[in-house]
């Protein structure tokens, strides 16, 4: 150590020429080693040893007091001014809709007559679906119910106070200067060390050894991902974590829940390839691991993709699979219908809940307005990602049950574990337009209240 | 407040508020509704034209300001609705295909629920000699039956034709009841509520056919201030 000291003092006192030159490189380099030494310590190991050190937990209490400060400025501000703003505050909704059922309105205590009044319900049916649906506003950002603090959910909030908007003003410092280059330069290291570690791993033989490697290769990089985006993660009953030749489910959010799933657990995934940054992560992936990517759009993947998984739940030494069979990234909300693919195949179903805390940044990817990479830069420059993941316990198809009973059953359990509601309708319709079976389905609802022993009555005549 | 509520859709510049009641104040030829618009002001609030405002541009897929006849089909809702098409058209003024934010919120204002004040103005005015036609007088004002007449009368000849029956009756049945059956239940309905012998159903026997219904229940939405 001594001579270690000497030796840099020599050469210190040495170069006398270069001195300003040498003085000023050795701060750089003890700078550039203080760095990486607090980095190993604080990220790295804790990653690929899965520890927390509850750095991200007190940052999180930190920014769960200041937003509750702000809500109330707000509220304050609300009160001095007797402003709408508390309206769009509090509402959540344009209209409110009554809940009556064809037969109540139509019918009521007349059956089997056709009245011009009938055209009523329908209509304002119809209306009511044009000032706002249950399906459409699935599919984009959840509405909060107060400010918190992030210029894309401000809506002339920050005029309320000159304290708000000062804190609004550091935050955003705070954000774009501070945690976004950290982040981005954690992701970035992240990403090259899932590249060559699994390109290394790649190179060995099949085996024990190569399973465990690919394994702690995924896991690490998964937990680093996670807390670059300062992710706060509690997971509940990990008793009951996914087994090895089982299935897990989940509700889809956005390709966040695969990064957070993956770290606490290994998966073999089943999804939509991608291109871009998301494809580049998948092809280092399948270098190691076994992965069923597809394209959504064709319909012989699926069932390529039935026989897979019955292949590979069959084997009871092979990881297990997830799958989120909305097919879709819902907004967090509420669980769309769920597709019934993975409930035929026979497996044990280990259901997930997944549910993101809106107040510290939107983890929803709207796929259809914002690319990968708008969406990572949205990410890294919100407050943090916290969010709770229930493992439930599992599940198996009864014997005369049904794909789609079971189906519903899971996602009923999962809905309500999430605290979230339960919608039939298919994601798939973010994309596509609805089948016109249900439309005839109504018809034929109509019809049976209309009709009463095969004719349409008339009081007059009896 | 108002200077804060940002640039009106409607009329670029001017507050949210200001426009409101420039609305109210507007009338005139909209949706191609044949009577006199019912005043806007006090019907529809600021923080609701502000969300009725975010909702137009989340349907308004091609973000040019107005919406197509596509642009509402893609509501699911909507789309199994059987009289999905009908409802789609109320928004469309005549001959168009487009409908910007002010037609857009002109057709949902019909649906607010009238205002007790303003029912009440009508009954205290000077009462008539029929009272009666008073009544049609108001009733004629109340738009949840223009609406509900619109969705018959297509051809706006202000007459629910034979045909325009049986369009609205199959659009309702799909193919669950047959040709003749339909015609009959049609020229039943016509038969009970024909009172001049014209074979067709006019505006007053229409609203005489729905004295018994709850026309404003039915037909009112609640929005949320």
């Amino acid at each position: 150590m001594s001579k270690y000291c000497q030796a840099v003092g020599w050469h210190f006192e040495g170069a006398s020429m270069e001195k300003n030159r040498g003085g000023y490189g050795l701060v750089e380099g003890k700078i550039l080693s203080v760095c990486l030494v607090l980095f190993v310590v604080l990220v790295l190991l804790p990653s690929m040893f899965r520890v927390s050190l509850g750095i991200s937990h007190i940052y999180v209490k930190i920014v769960v007091k200041t937003l509750e400060w702000a809500t109330l400025q707000i509220e304050k501000g609300v009160k001095k001014q007797k402003a709408l703003v508390l309206e769009n505050l509090t509402s959540n909704g344009i209209i409110q809709r009554e809940e009556a059922s064809m037969e109540e309105e139509i019918a009521g205590q007349r059956r089997g007559r056709f009245n011009l009044a009938d055209v009523l319900y329908f209509s304002k049916k119809g209306f009511e679906a044009v000032a706002e649906d249950e399906v459409t506003r699935r599919f984009s950002s959840e509405e909060l119910v107060s400010w918190n603090l992030l210029s894309r959910t401000n809506v002339s909030f920050h005029r309320i106070s000159w304290q708000l908007t000062f804190v609004w003003v550091i935050g955003i410092l705070i954000r774009y200067c501070l945690l976004m280059p950290l982040r981005v330069s954690l992701a970035s290291f992240s990403m090259l060390l899932l590249v060559s570690a699994t390109t290394v791993v790649g190179q060995f033989p099949n085996g024990r050894v190569k399973r465990w490697l690919s394994n702690q290769v995924q896991m690490t990089c998964a937990a680093l991902g996670v807390r670059c985006l300062s992710g706060a993660v509690h997971f509940h009953n990990r008793e009951n974590r996914p087994q090895k030749g089982g299935i897990c489910v989940a509700n889809h959010t956005s390709p966040l829940d695969v990064l957070i799933l993956a770290s606490d657990g290994c998966y073999s995934l089943v999804g939509q390839a991608h291109g871009g940054l998301l494809g580049l992560i998948q092809k280092s992936c399948m270098k190691t691991t076994e992965h069923v990517l597809f394209e959504r759009s064709e319909m012989k993947a699926r069932h390529l993709v039935r026989k897979k998984i019955r292949e590979h739940v069959a084997d009871k030494t092979k990881l297990p699979i997830l799958i989120f069979p909305e097919g879709t990234c819902i907004n967090n909300t509420s669980v769309m219908m769920f597709k019934k693919g993975s409930f035929e195949v026979g497996g044990t179903i280990h259901p997930v809940a997944i549910k993101y805390d809106p107040r510290f940044g939107d983890a929803f990817w709207n796929s259809m307005k914002y690319s990968m990479m708008t969406y990572a830069f949205k990410l890294m420059t919100s407050w943090a990602i916290v969010c709770n993941v229930w493992y439930l316990p599992p599940m198996v198809k009864e014997e005369e049950e049904d794909a789609v009973h079971f189906a519903d059953r899971v996602k009923a359990v999962i809905a309500a574990r999430g605290g979230m509601s339960v919608l039939p309708w298919d994601g798939g319709l973010k994309r596509k337009k609805v089948k016109e079976s249900f439309k005839q389905e109504q018809q034929k609802k109509y019809c049976q209240i209309v009709v009463e022993n095969g004719t349409v009555g008339n009081a007059n005549v009896h | 407040m108002t200077s804060e509520a940002g640039a009106c859709p409607l009329v670029g510049g001017a507050s949210l508020c200001a426009c409101a009641r420039g609305l109210a104040h507007g009338g005139g030829a909209g949706a191609g509704w044949p009577f006199a618009e019912p005043p806007l002001l006090l019907t529809v609030s600021h923080s609701q034209i502000t969300r009725l405002y975010s909702r137009f541009t989340s349907l308004d897929k091609g973000e040019n300001g107005t919406l197509s006849r596509e642009d509402f089909q893609r509501i699911p809702e909507l789309a199994i609705n059987p009289l999905g098409d009908r409802i789609i058209n109320a928004f469309f003024p005549e001959g168009e295909d487009q409908v910007n934010f002010r037609g857009f919120m002109r057709t949902l204002a019909h649906f607010r629920p009238i205002e007790d004040n303003e029912k009440s103005k009508d009954q205290n005015g000077p009462e008539p000699l029929n009272s009666r036609s008073n009544k049609l007088h108001c009733k004629k004002y109340e738009p949840s039956y223009t609406i509900a007449f619109r969705l018959y009368d297509l051809d706006k000849d202000d007459k629910i034709s034979r045909d325009e029956l049986l369009q609205v009756l199959r659009m309702m049945v799909g193919v669950n009841i047959s040709d003749e059956q339909l015609g009959s239940i049609a020229d039943r309905t016509i038969q009970e509520a024909d009172q001049d012998g014209d074979s067709a159903i006019s505006f007053a026997e229409f609203v005489k056919v729905l004295e018994k219904v709850d026309v404003e229940q039915k037909m009112s939405i609640r929005f949320l201030h």
